[in-house]
C-alpha cells in the first residue's frame, strides 16, 4: 500500500511536468498550428539564464522571475524572427525550422555555458513530507510543482475564455483573414501566443531541472513524454494536455515500479495508442469526423 | 516510356558513381556507403510526407526493425546476402503494414506525436531481449563477393551494394510516383474527402504509403548494418529519424533529388563544420558545439530562403537552362506537397460566432 | 516526380562536380614501416613523422552522454601538452585528435574511419564507450591499427585472439562486482541487499560480479534504470518497499544522486555502496550543490554523500599527500584551470601517462607493431592501485581496486588493495605491494 502510494504521488508530480510541456505544445497548436519541436529547448535556455541570476543574486525567486521573463521574450523573439517569414509555406517547414532552432539552443548552451551537470535549486525543501512519522513519498517541493503548473492551465484556460486577449487569440487561429477584418491584429496574437508558450515552457524547465540536472539535452526526454502526454489529451484542449500529463505520469510511474523500467518507453507507447484508437484527436478534443 | 526513361538515367548514374568509388580514397567510398544509405530511408520518407501527406518522427524506428532482421539472419542462418536485403526490407515492410493500420485515422501532430513515441519505444526492445544483443548490439561482418576478385576492397564493394541499392530505389519509386498509385496518394492528400468521393480507398491508401515507406526504412537499416558493421539501440535514436524528416524537407519534400540532397547535407554538413571547428583550436566545450550550433542556423537559413529546399532551389536556377529544353505535359503544382494542418472542422461549430 | 527528367542534366552536372571535388579532397599517403637503425627519427608508420606522433580518439562531446565524459580527452590532451613540452617522446610531439562521436555507434564508425583512413592516426586512443568501441573495434583489428586503453570496463576488450590490437585499461566492471560483493558478503552478511544499476553492460557486467559473490537469498530487489529517462521515483518506491538494507549501486553520477535525492524525498536510508564511476565526490557534490546552498535547507550536499561506501583504482582525489594526486593536480591547474579537478579529469590525465609509458618502451622509431608488443611485454604500474596485468595472452589492464568510505566529501581509504579477476571462482585477494611514487619529473 505504501509503494502504491509512493507510486501515485510520485508518478502526479512528474505527470505535472509533462503536463507544463503539454500546456506550452497546446497553446503553441492553438494560436499559430505548429508543431514546436524546440519547445524543450526554449526551456532549457531559459532555466540556464535563470541559473546565472540565482548564482549571482542568491535569490531564488530572483531567477524564478527572470526564467519566466526571458521565455516571455523568447518566444515573441522567435516567433518574429524566424517563424513568421515561414507563415505562408508549407508546414513542414515550420517543423524544421523548430528543428534547426532546437539543435542551435542546445549548441549554443553548450558553448556558453558547458557540457557539464549544473546543479539548479529547488524552491522548497525536498525531503519527504510526513504524517506523523511516516512518509507520504511527495515533498514540498513536488507539492509547488503542481500548484504552480495546475495554476498556470487554469490562468490559461481563464484567459482564453473571458479575456479579450484571449478571444483575439483564438480567432486569428481559427481564421486570420475574418480576424483581420474585424480588426485584430492577428501578427501580434501570433506573437502573443508564441510568448505565453515560452513563459510556460519556462516554468516547466526550472520546475523539472531539479530532478534532471540542467544541462543542454535535459530536456529532450521530457519533450518526447510531453509531447505524448499533449497527443493524448488532444491538442487543443489545456484541460487535455494536464490530463494526458496525469496519466502519463502515473501510468508510467507504475509500470517503471511493478513492471521494471525497461518497459517505460513500451507502455508509452501502447498507452497513446490505446488512447487514439478510440479516439483520434486525443482524449478532450472535440470528436472531429469526416465520415464520407 | 517513364520506365525507360528512369532506368536509363539510373543506368548513366551508375556508371558515374563506379568510376567515382574507383578513384576516391577509401573514406570516401564509406562516405558514398553511408550517403546511398541514408538516400534509400530518406526518399521513402519523402514520398510518405511528401505525396501522401503523412508526417512520420519514427522512420527510424523501421530502419531498426531493417537493419536487425538483417543482423540477425545474417549471424543466425547465414543467408546469401541478397536474399538478407530482401527479407529485412519485408519484415520491415510488415512492421509499416501494422503502424500503418493503427495510424489510419490519425492526422497531423497526432500522428506526428504517435511516431515519435514509436521512434522512442521500439530501439527499447532490444534491450530487453538478450537475443537482440542488448546495448551492446550484434556484430554483422560481410565479404566482399567472391566473383570480383579476393583482394577486392571491401570498402569500394559496400559502396557499390549500396548505392546500386539506392539507384534501384529510386528508380522504383519514381515510377511509383508518376503511376496511378502517385496520383491516388496526391489526390488523397490534398482534398481527402473530394479524394473518396472519387472513388479513392483513402485508408488502404494511407497504409501503402507507409508500408513503401517502411520498407525504404528497413532496406536502408539492413544496409547500414552492413556497412558501420554494427547494430545497435544507440544508432537509432530519435535523433536518427528526426534527421531523415530533416533532409526529406531540406533537400526537398516530395522529390527524388531531393532525397539526393537531403542526405549529402545530412552526412557531409557536420563532418565539414567540425573540421573547421577543430582546426581553429577552440576550448574543448565551445569547439565541440560550434558544430552543432552551427548546424540548426543552416536548417532554419535553409529552409527560410528556399522554401522548396534545396531541389526546389535548384529548380529555380535551372529554369533558364530548361527553358531550351522541349516542354513536357505535366500541371505546376497548386499545393505545397506535405501533410495539410488545418484547424480541426469541429472548432467551426465549437465557435460559431466570435 | 515530374521533375525528375527536367533537372536530369543538372543533377548530373551536380553530381560530376561534386565528384571532383571529393577527388581533389582525398589524401592518399600512408607511411612506411621500416625500422631506422640510426639515431635519426623517421616516420615508421602511419602517424608518426619526424616531429609529431598522431593519434585518435572517439568521445561523445556533445550530447546526452556528454557531460562530464566530455572532460577525459581534454585532460588527456593537457597531460599530452605537458609531455610535448619537457621533450616530448624521444623529442616528437603528440598530437592528439579526438572527434565527437554524440556517443552513436553510426557516428563512431565514421569518424574512426576518417581518423584511419584519412588522417592516418598512428593508433586509436582511449575510445570512450562499449556499444559506441565495439562498433570500431574489428575495423581497427582488420586493419591492424593499434586500439590502446579503451575507456570502458567491459570485458570484451580482454581477447587476444581475436582483437589483438585492443587493450583496456580500467578495472573491468566484473572485477569490481566482486571487490564490493566481496566486502558486503563480509560487513553485511545476511542483510537485505538490493541491486540499483544501469541497463547496459556497466551495469549487467557489476551484477554479474556482486552475484558471484553475494548469496541469492540476500537479494531482494534488482531494480535497473534507461539513463535517458531521469525518473527513477518508481524504481526508489521499488528498492524501498522491498525492505533492502543495502542498496548497492552501479551507477553512473547523476543516478547516483538522483538515488539519493529520491530515497530522501520517500524516507528511504539505506547503506549505499556505489562503484567508482558514480562515486566521485567532487561530481556529486557538484550535482546536489543546489541542494546545499539553499537558504534555510534541510540537507546538505555532503550530508547526502556522507557514508557511501565505494571502490577505487587510483589514488582518491582528497588524498593530496599522493604523488600522484598532486602531479595530476599540477597539470590540470596550469592546463584547464576551468574544469574541476574532479575523477574524469584525473582519468583522462591517468591513461595518458599510461599511453607515453607504453610508446617510450616502443622505441625510438616504432611500427604499429611495436606499440602492441610493448604493452604486451607488461608495463611497469603508475597511477593505478595496483598492478596492470598485460602480457600477450592478457589484454585486461588493471587487476584491483581498495574500498573506502566518503567522508566530509572526500573518499578514506579503509583497508588494503584487494585484486582479483574476471572468472566467477576466482578469489578476491588483498594485495600487499605498494604503489610506486609519481616521477618527480612527470614523466615515466
Amino acid at each position: 500500500m505504501t509503494e502504491f502510494r509512493e507510486l501515485t504521488l510520485g508518478g502526479i508530480s512528474v505527470g505535472m511536468i509533462y503536463a507544463a510541456i503539454a500546456l506550452s505544445l497546446v497553446l503553441i497548436w492553438r494560436a499559430t498550428r505548429i508543431l514546436n519541436y524546440a519547445q524543450g529547448g526554449m526551456a532549457m535556455f531559459t532555466t540556464y539564464i535563470a541559473l546565472l541570476v540565482i548564482n549571482h543574486t542568491g535569490s531564488y525567486w530572483a531567477g524564478f522571475a527572470v526564467a519566466l521573463a526571458s521565455g516571455l521574450v523568447l518566444g515573441g523573439v522567435i516567433e518574429r524572427l524566424v517563424i513568421r517569414p515561414a507563415e505562408n509555406k508549407p508546414p513542414l517547414n515550420a517543423i524544421i525550422i523548430t528543428i534547426g532552432l532546437l539543435v542551435f539552443l542546445e549548441g549554443l548552451a553548450g558553448i556558453l555555458y558547458g557540457g557539464q551537470f549544473r546543479s539548479f535549486p529547488a524552491a522548497f525543501s525536498i525531503t519527504g513530507l510526513h504524517v506523523g512519522s511516516a512518509a507520504l513519498g511527495v515533498s514540498a517541493n513536488d507539492v509547488f510543482v503542481a500548484v504552480a503548473v495546475l495554476a498556470a492551465a487554469l490562468l490559461l484556460a481563464a484567459g482564453f475564455r473571458y479575456t479579450s486577449a484571449g478571444l483575439q487569440l483564438r480567432a486569428s487561429a481559427f481564421s486570420p483573414p475574418v480576424a483581420r477584418l474585424l480588426g485584430v491584429r492577428v501578427g501580434r496574437m501570433l506573437t502573443l501566443g508564441w510568448a505565453l508558450a515560452g513563459l510556460i515552457g519556462a516554468l516547466a524547465g526550472v520546475l523539472v531541472s531539479p530532478s534532471t540536472f540542467l544541462y543542454p539535452n535535459s530536456m529532450d526526454s521530457i519533450f518526447v513524454l510531453g509531447f505524448t502526454a499533449a497527443v493524448i489529451g488532444g491538442l487543443d484542449s489545456p484541460a487535455g494536455a494536464v490530463a494526458g500529463g496525469l496519466i502519463l505520469g502515473v501510468a508510467l510511474s507504475y509500470v517503471g515500479g511493478y513492471l521494471g523500467s525497461d518497459l517505460v518507453p513500451l507502455f508509452g507507447l501502447a498507452a497513446l495508442a490505446v488512447v487514439l484508437m478510440v479516439r483520434p484527436s486525443g482524449l478532450f478534443s472535440p470528436a472531429a469526423t469526416r465520415q464520407v | 516510356m517513364t520506365l525507360v526513361r528512369h532506368v536509363a538515367t539510373a543506368a548513366v548514374l551508375a556508371v558515374l558513381l563506379v568510376i567515382i568509388s574507383s578513384t576516391v580514397s577509401p573514406f570516401r567510398d564509406y562516405q558514398m556507403a553511408e550517403v546511398a544509405c541514408y538516400v534509400v530511408a530518406v526518399a521513402g520518407l519523402t514520398v510518405l510526407v511528401g505525396l501522401s501527406g503523412q508526417i512520420s518522427l519514427g522512420n527510424g524506428a523501421f530502419m531498426a526493425i531493417g537493419a536487425y532482421a538483417a543482423a540477425l539472419l545474417l549471424l543466425h542462418l547465414h543467408w546469401p546476402l541478397a536474399v538478407v536485403l530482401v527479407a529485412a526490407l519485408a519484415v520491415a515492410a510488415a512492421g509499416g503494414a501494422v503502424v500503418g493500420v493503427a495510424a489510419a485515422r490519425l492526422r497531423g501532430p497526432y500522428l506526428a506525436g504517435a511516431t515519435l513515441i514509436l521512434a522512442v519505444a521500439l530501439p527499447s526492445l532490444a534491450l530487453r531481449y538478450g537475443l537482440l544483443g542488448g546495448d551492446q548490439g550484434l556484430t554483422v561482418v560481410i565479404n566482399s563477393p567472391g566473383f570480383l576478385g579476393p583482394s577486392f576492397s571491401l570498402t569500394r564493394w559496400q559502396a557499390w551494394l549500396t548505392c546500386g541499392c539506392a539507384l534501384i530505389t529510386l528508380v522504383l519509386l519514381a515510377n511509383l510516383a508518376r503511376s496511378r498509385v502517385g496520383r491516388s496518394w496526391r489526390a488523397a492528400r490534398d482534398d481527402e474527402v473530394a479524394a473518396a468521393l472519387a472513388g479513392l480507398n483513402v485508408a488502404r491508401l494511407r497504409v501503402l504509403a507507409f508500408v513503401v515507406s517502411a520498407a525504404c526504412a528497413g532496406l536502408a537499416g539492413a544496409l547500414l548494418a552492413v556497412t558501420t558493421s554494427i547494430v545497435s539501440p544507440g544508432a537509432f535514436t530519435v535523433t536518427l529519424s528526426i534527421g531523415l524528416l530533416t533532409a526529406a524537407v531540406l533537400g526537398g519534400l516530395g522529390t527524388l533529388p531531393g532525397a539526393v540532397w537531403g542526405s549529402l547535407v545530412l552526412v557531409l554538413v557536420p563532418t565539414y563544420v567540425t573540421d573547421v571547428a577543430s582546426s581553429h583550436g577552440l576550448s574543448s566545450s565551445v569547439g565541440s558545439n560550434i558544430p552543432v550550433a552551427a548546424y540548426g542556423v543552416v536548417l532554419v537559413v535553409v529552409m527560410l530562403t528556399f522554401p522548396d529546399g534545396i531541389q526546389g532551389g535548384v529548380h529555380r536556377l535551372s529554369r533558364p537552362l530548361a527553358s531550351r529544353l522541349p516542354a513536357w505535359p505535366g500541371a505546376p503544382r497548386r499545393r505545397p506537397p506535405g501533410p495539410q494542418f488545418r484547424a480541426p472542422a469541429s472548432e467551426h461549430q465549437e465557435e460559431g460566432s466570435l | 516526380m515530374n521533375r525528375s527528367h527536367r533537372v536530369g542534366l543538372p543533377a548530373l552536372a551536380a553530381v560530376a562536380a561534386l565528384a571532383m571535388v571529393v577527388s581533389a579532397c582525398s589524401s592518399g599517403s600512408s607511411g612506411s614501416g621500416s625500422k631506422s637503425t640510426s639515431g635519426a627519427l623517421t616516420a615508421s608508420a602511419p602517424g608518426i613523422t619526424a616531429t609529431t606522433i598522431t593519434i585518435g580518439s572517439h568521445q561523445p562531446l556533445t550530447g546526452v552522454a556528454a557531460p562530464g565524459y566530455d572532460e577525459i580527452a581534454p585532460a588527456s590532451n593537457a597531460y599530452f601538452d605537458y609531455v610535448n613540452a619537457h621533450g616530448g617522446i624521444y623529442g616528437r610531439k603528440i598530437v592528439y585528435k579526438y572527434l565527437d562521436d554524440k556517443y552513436d555507434p553510426t557516428s563512431t564508425v565514421s569518424v574512426v574511419k576518417q581518423l584511419v583512413l584519412q588522417d592516418n592516426v598512428y593508433a586509436i586512443f582511449d575510445g570512450l564507450g562499449t556499444p559506441t568501441h565495439l562498433a570500431v573495434a574489428p575495423f581497427l583489428n582488420s586493419e591492424k591499427v593499434p586500439d590502446v586503453f579503451v575507456a570502458s570496463g567491459c570485458e570484451c576488450w580482454n581477447s587476444p585472439s581475436t582483437w589483438p590490437e585492443t587493450f583496456g585499461w580500467q578495472l573491468d566492471y566484473v572485477r569490481e562486482g566482486k571487490i564490493l560483493g566481496t566486502y558486503i558478503k563480509q560487513h553485511f552478511a545476511g542483510q537485505k541487499i538490493g541491486y540499483f544499476y544501469q541497463d547496459d553492460e556497466f551495469g549487467k557486467d557489476g551484477v554479474k560480479g556482486l552475484d558471484d559473490e553475494i548469496p541469492q537469498a540476500d537479494v531482494v530487489s534488482r531494480q535497473s534504470y534507461d539513463p535517458t529517462n531521469i525518473n527513477v521515483g518508481p524504481q526508489v518506491a521499488a528498492l524501498k518497499a522491498s525492505g533492502a538494507k543495502v542498496v548497492v549501486s552501479f551507477t553512473v553520477p547523476a543516478f547516483t544522486a538522483l538515488l539519493r535525492l529520491n530515497s530522501l524525498k520517500l524516507g528511504f536510508s539505506p547503506t549505499l555502496v556505489v562503484s567508482d564511476v558514480g562515486s566521485d565526490p567532487i561530481t556529486l557534490a557538484g550535482l546536489l550543490e543546489a541542494y546545499a546552498k539553499q537558504g534555510g535547507a534541510t540537507v546538505s550536499g555532503n550530508q547526502l554523500t556522507q557514508g557511501i561506501i565505494t571502490d577505487g583504482y587510483m589514488p582518491t582525489l582528497g588524498d593530496t599527500s599522493n604523488s600522484w594526486v598532486a602531479l595530476f593536480k599540477k597539470i590540470h591547474d596550469k592546463y584547464l584551470p576551468k574544469l574541476p579537478f574532479d575523477g574524469n579529469v584525473a582519468f583522462g590525465e591517468a591513461v595518458a601517462y599510461t599511453f607515453v609509458q607504453a610508446m617510450l618502451k616502443a622505441g625510438k622509431n616504432p611500427a604499429r607493431a611495436d606499440l602492441v608488443k610493448a604493452i604486451e611485454s607488461g608495463l611497469p604500474q603508475g597511477p593505478a592501485v595496483a598492478p596492470y596485468a598485460y602480457s600477450a595472452s592478457d589484454h585486461a589492464g588493471m587487476t584491483g581496486a581498495f574500498i573506502g568510505v566518503i567522508k566530509n566529501g572526500v573518499i578514506v581509504k579503509e583497508g588494503p588493495v584487494q585484486v582479483t579477476n574476471t572468472s566467477a571462482t576466482g578469489a578476491v585477494q588483498s594485495y600487499t605491494g605498494t604503489q610506486p611514487t609519481a616521477p618527480s619529473s612527470g614523466m615515466p
